[in-house]
This record gives structure tokens, sequence and C-alpha cells, in this order.
């Protein structure tokens, strides 16, 4: 019973890292009509100079905005570089373009800091379980990272529903050309966008630094089911980002925690383990293909 | 009359190239011509819906690779004189592996175009990805055949007795079936169903209005381009004498993207100039330099932000500034 609550919170966390990334990746594309392989780029740079700077100064919490300043830098450049010139282009012209910044950027990051994974120490503080339930200890970064997705979703919401460049976000996804011609400065609200979107990515990757390993190439596990959580939480709307990606969070943890002994117990173990993490690997795939042939726009789809 | 004898040229130039390159002791050029070929029917089968039908498929590896797949694990269970689901027996015999490849790409693609041409636009492309994706973590994780390693075809097909092993044998058969290809693909462009295919992709709406079904036109087109796809990924493990999970890989989708696009989207021959370029490019700069990436993304970045219709495009402009 504990081992399932446990593998909940984990599904949760890893739901609320992928609605980080989603959140962003659902409004450029809403908004600007982009599609962002470059995304997950983003991530590893967030990841990475957290890391860096991290290790560097042996301060765990100067990493923080260190990652979250790096990604925005980034993601600005290339906003003003690249994907301005693809507003109005076909989606082939962006997936290659954006599959390109992928190339660069990854070598850059070789260039700049090897091949060599980082490891971040987490602070002693942040280590020590603590008991949630009676038998159930858990890490309380994990629960600080499942607090912090949290405010930043709730923050996300009062600043789209509730503030006046919420309302011009919400404007700019349904009808571009009239907020156009009403005077507002698209343009600027667009690489504000992307600039909220690379925060975002950045964030999610300096939280991941920890639990996982920070090297070349992370970016690209995360980008494709971050594709999936967009595309089943309907393209453009946060809220489907929210939903779709804490379910494929829960959905994907208890697959890969569950299904090997499922298997185990007609197969042997290596095998078991192997086929278990494939069919839990294809199982958020088959869930999108499952939920476009219901719905062919996600679960939220925009209206306009 | 040169436009119809440049193929022809082109068909001797490469039919000579074993002779040339073993006498100038440029043996590595046979195999980089060998790879050009077989990833050139690949594009081309990719920019049959992408450039003919407009149908911008991200998960193109996967009929590459289950064509790859399908050679390996015959010759595996004919290595191991066993035989796959307890009764297909394995074999070497490429008269049975290459059409089999064909067919089981050719079968995955109806079966993954009829879900997938439901959705279009951004969603098509992501739930070619993800079926892609399944297929790729399908492979992965079946130990048996190799799981994350890939299959060794140790001893590769034979074909009439000979054995494909041989790299100038291996180099012609792959010539053949490219030419065979690329001319059968002619014909289909020309034909009446690549028309309503190229009309499907300019107006829609049109040629519902006509009354034509698009959707069984495009299911057609996107079955014949995962069928072409197949061929070439098992051409490819014939050649590499290895199946691996790097076909399946969405990386690969990604670089059949970029020699379409290189070559230029649509362009007939565009896929042949693009994988070229591509595969020179690669082998150049990864010699150069380990951070041939950069470059790589650098010259695509440009192509894409700068240049209207690739290499071919480029030429086809060329050529008209000096008529």
């Amino acid at each position: 019973m504990t081992l399932i609550f446990e593998q909940l919170l984990n599904g949760l966390l890893y739901g609320v890292m992928l609605f980080l990334m989603a959140a962003g990746l659902t409004l450029i594309f809403g908004i600007m009509g982009v599609i962002n392989l470059a995304h997950g780029s983003l991530y590893m740079v967030g990841a990475l100079a957290g890391a860096w700077v991290a290790n560097a100064t042996g301060n765990f919490w100067l990493g923080l905005p260190a990652a979250m300043a790096a990604s925005l830098l980034v993601g600005l450049i290339i906003e003003m570089t690249v994907i301005q010139r693809l507003y109005d282009r076909p989606h082939l012209d962006q997936v290659l373009a954006t599959f390109s910044l992928i190339l660069i950027l990854n070598e850059l990051a070789v260039l700049l800091i090897g091949r060599q994974p980082i490891f971040l120490q987490l602070p002693e503080a942040l280590t020590d379980p603590i008991e949630l339930l009676p038998g159930l200890p858990y890490p309380p970064f994990r629960l600080l990272i499942i607090l912090a997705g949290l405010l930043v979703a709730l923050g996300l919401y009062v600043l789209i529903n509730r503030t006046r460049i919420g309302m011009l976000v919400r404007a700019g996804s349904t009808h571009r050309d009239m907020v156009r011609a009403l005077g507002v400065n698209i343009k600027g609200l667009y690489t504000a966008v992307f600039g909220l979107g690379a925060l975002l990515a950045g964030l999610a990757g300096f939280m991941m630094a920890p639990i996982g390993a920070v090297q070349i190439g992370m970016g690209e596990q995360i980008l494709l089911t971050t594709f999936v959580v967009v595309v089943i939480g309907g393209v453009g709307s946060v809220k489907g980002a929210f939903v779709a990606g804490i379910a494929l969070g829960v959905i994907d943890t208890s697959l890969r925690a569950f299904l090997p002994g499922f298997l185990r117990q007609i197969m042997d173990g290596p095998d078991a383990d192997a086929l278990g993490l494939g069919i839990a690997s294809m199982g958020i795939y088959l869930l999108m293909a499952l939920v476009l042939l219901i719905r062919p726009k996600g679960l939220f789809p925009m209206k306009g | 009359m040169p436009r119809k004898l440049l193929p022809l040229l082109l068909i001797v130039a490469l039919a000579c190239l074993p002779f040339v390159a073993d006498w100038l002791d440029q043996r590595a050029l046979q195999s980089l011509v060998a790879r050009i070929m077989i990833y050139a029917i690949a594009a081309a089968s990719l920019n049959l819906i992408l450039g003919f039908g407009g149908m911008v498929s991200f998960g193109h590896a996967a009929f590459f690779g289950l064509g790859n797949y399908a050679v390996g694990i015959l010759y595996f269970h004919f290595a191991d004189s066993t035989s796959l689901f307890g009764f297909i027996p394995g074999t070497d015999n490429f008269l049975i592996t290459f059409p089999a490849a064909i067919l089981v790409a050719g079968l995955f693609a109806l079966l993954i175009g009829l879900l997938a041409l439901r959705t279009e636009g951004v969603q098509f492309i992501m739930i070619t990805l993800a079926f892609a994706q399944m297929i790729f973590a399908f492979f992965v994780s079946l130990n048996g055949y190799g799981g994350d390693d890939g299959l060794i075809i140790r001893k590769a097909n034979t074909l009439f007795g000979m054995s494909l092993r041989n790299k100038t044998t291996i180099y012609y058969v792959i010539l053949a079936v490219a030419v065979g290809y690329f001319f059968w693909l002619h014909r289909v462009k020309g034909s009446s169903f690549g028309n309503i295919l190229a009309g499907i992709r300019q107006n829609e709406k049109r040629m519902v209005a006509l009354g034509i079904n698009p959707f069984r036109y495009k299911l057609f087109a996107f079955v014949l381009a995962g069928m072409g796809a197949g061929a070439a990924g098992a051409l490819m493990a014939v050649f590499l004498r290895f199946a691996s999970p790097d076909t399946l890989a969405w990386t690969k989708s990604g670089e059949f993207m970029i020699m379409v696009i290189l070559g230029g989207v649509g362009s007939f021959v565009g896929p042949i100039w693009g994988a070229a370029t591509f595969l020179v490019l690669h082998d150049y700069l990864a010699s150069w330099t380990e951070h041939w990436q950069l470059f790589m993304g650098l010259l695509l970045l440009f192509v894409v932000l700068r240049t209207k219709g690739g290499i071919a495009g480029a030429i086809e402009s060329f050529r008209a500034r000096f008529k």
C-alpha cells in the first residue's frame, strides 16, 4: 500500500515537471503557431547551467536563478534569431529549423561543458526523508518540487485568466489579427511568451537535475513526452497541459514501477524487466493515439 | 534531349564506380555511394507523401527500421535453426527476406496510416512520431533480438547462391534496386494517382468536390511510402550486416526529413541530391571535427530559412537564369 502511495507521489512529481515543460510549449504553439522542438534544449540548458553554478559555488540555491537566467537568455536569443522567422512558415520548416537548433545547442553544450554527466548534490536538509504517513518516508526535495510545480500552475492560472497580459495572450491565441489591429505590440508579446516558456523549461531542468543525470541529450527524452502531453491536452491549452501532464506522469510512473513485476510472474526476470519497461514506454504513445482517435484535437481544444 | 540522357549517364557512372574506386584505391567511396543510394530510396519514399502528398510524417524511420529488423530477425532464426512465432522458418535468401521486409513495412504503414490519417496538421506530425516511438520502444525491449544492441547478421544474405557479404555484389544489388525504384517512382508521379495526390495537396476541398475521396489516396500513398522505406531498411541490414534500433530512432526520421528538404521538397531528384549532400557532409565533417553536428545544424538552419526548394530548387533557378 505504501509502495503504491509512494509511486503515486513520484508520478505526481513527474507530472508536475511535465506540466512545466508542456505549459511553455503549448503557449508557444497556441499563440505563435510554432512547433518548437528546441524546447527540450532549453530544459537541458537550465539543468546544465544550474548544476554547474551550484557545483562551482558550492551553494545549491544559487543554481536556481542561474538555471532560469540561462534558459531565459538562450530562449530570447533563439526567439529573436530563428523563431521569429518561422511564424508564418509551414510546419515542415518549423520542425527542421528547430531540429537544427537541437543539433547546434547540443554541440555548443559539449564544447562548453564536455560530454561527462554532471552530478548535483542536494543540501543535507533536503535529503533526509521525512515521514509523511507512518511507514512512508519521502525525500523532502521531491515534495518541494511538487509544491513548486503546483504553485507555478496556480501562478500561470492567475496570470492567464486574471491579468491584462493574460488577456492579450488569450486573445492572441484565438484572434491574432484582431489583436494586432487593435495596436498591441504582438512581436513583443510573442517574445515575452517565448521567454516565459524558456524560463519554465529552465526551472524544470534544474528541479530534475539532482534526481537524474545532467547530460547532453537529456532534453530530447523529455521533449517527446512533453509533446505527447501537449497534444493530448489540446494544443494551446494550459489547462489541458496540466490535466494531461499530471495524468501522464502518474500513468507512466506506475507502468514503469509495476509492469515488470506483473510480467515476472509469467516470464524470466531479466526478459520480463526489459519487456515491461518497453511496454511501459509505449504506454504514453498508445494513450496519445487513443485520445487523438476519439478527439482529434485533444482533450481541451482551443476555440477559434 | 540532354535531360533524358542525364539519368542514363548517372546509372552508367554508378555502374562503373566500383572499378574506378578500385583503380583509385578508394574503397571507402564505394561504400559511401552505396549508403547514399539506400538513403536516397528512403528519402524519396518520404518525399512521396511529404512532397507530392503534403503529409508531414515524422515517423518514417518506423518503416525503415521494420524493414531492417525483418531481415535481421529472419536471419537470426535461420542461424539459430528456430522459427518465428513457432511456424515461420528463418531464411538468409535475399529473394525472400527483401519482399518480406517490404510486406511487413507495408502492413504496418497500412495500420498506422488508417489511424494517423484521421488527424492533420501538428496532430498528424505527432501521431506518426508516436507510432514510430512505440515501435522503437518495442524493439529496444526485445532482449531475445538483441534489445539495445541490435542484431548482428554474421554471414549476410545470399542471392542466387552468391553471398551478399561481397561488397561489390551488394553494391550492384543496391544499384539495381535503386534504379528500379526511381523508375517506378517516376511512373507513379506521372500516373493519374500521382496527379490526384498532387491535387489533394494543393486543394483538398476541390478534390472532394470532384468526387474523390482523399483518405483512400492518402492512405495508398502512405502505404507505398512505407514499403519504399522498408525496402531501403532491408538493403541497409544486408549492407551493414546489422539490424539496429538506431534505424527506428526519431532522429532517423529527422534525418530523412533533412535529406528531403536539403534536396528540395516535392522535387523528383531532390532526395538523391539530399541524401548525397547529407552523407558526404556528415562523413566529411565527422572526419574533420567531432563537433560536426554544430556545422550540420548551422547549414541546415541556413537552408531552411534562406533557400527556396533546396538543392534541386537552386539548380532549377540556375538553369532558368542561363536559358
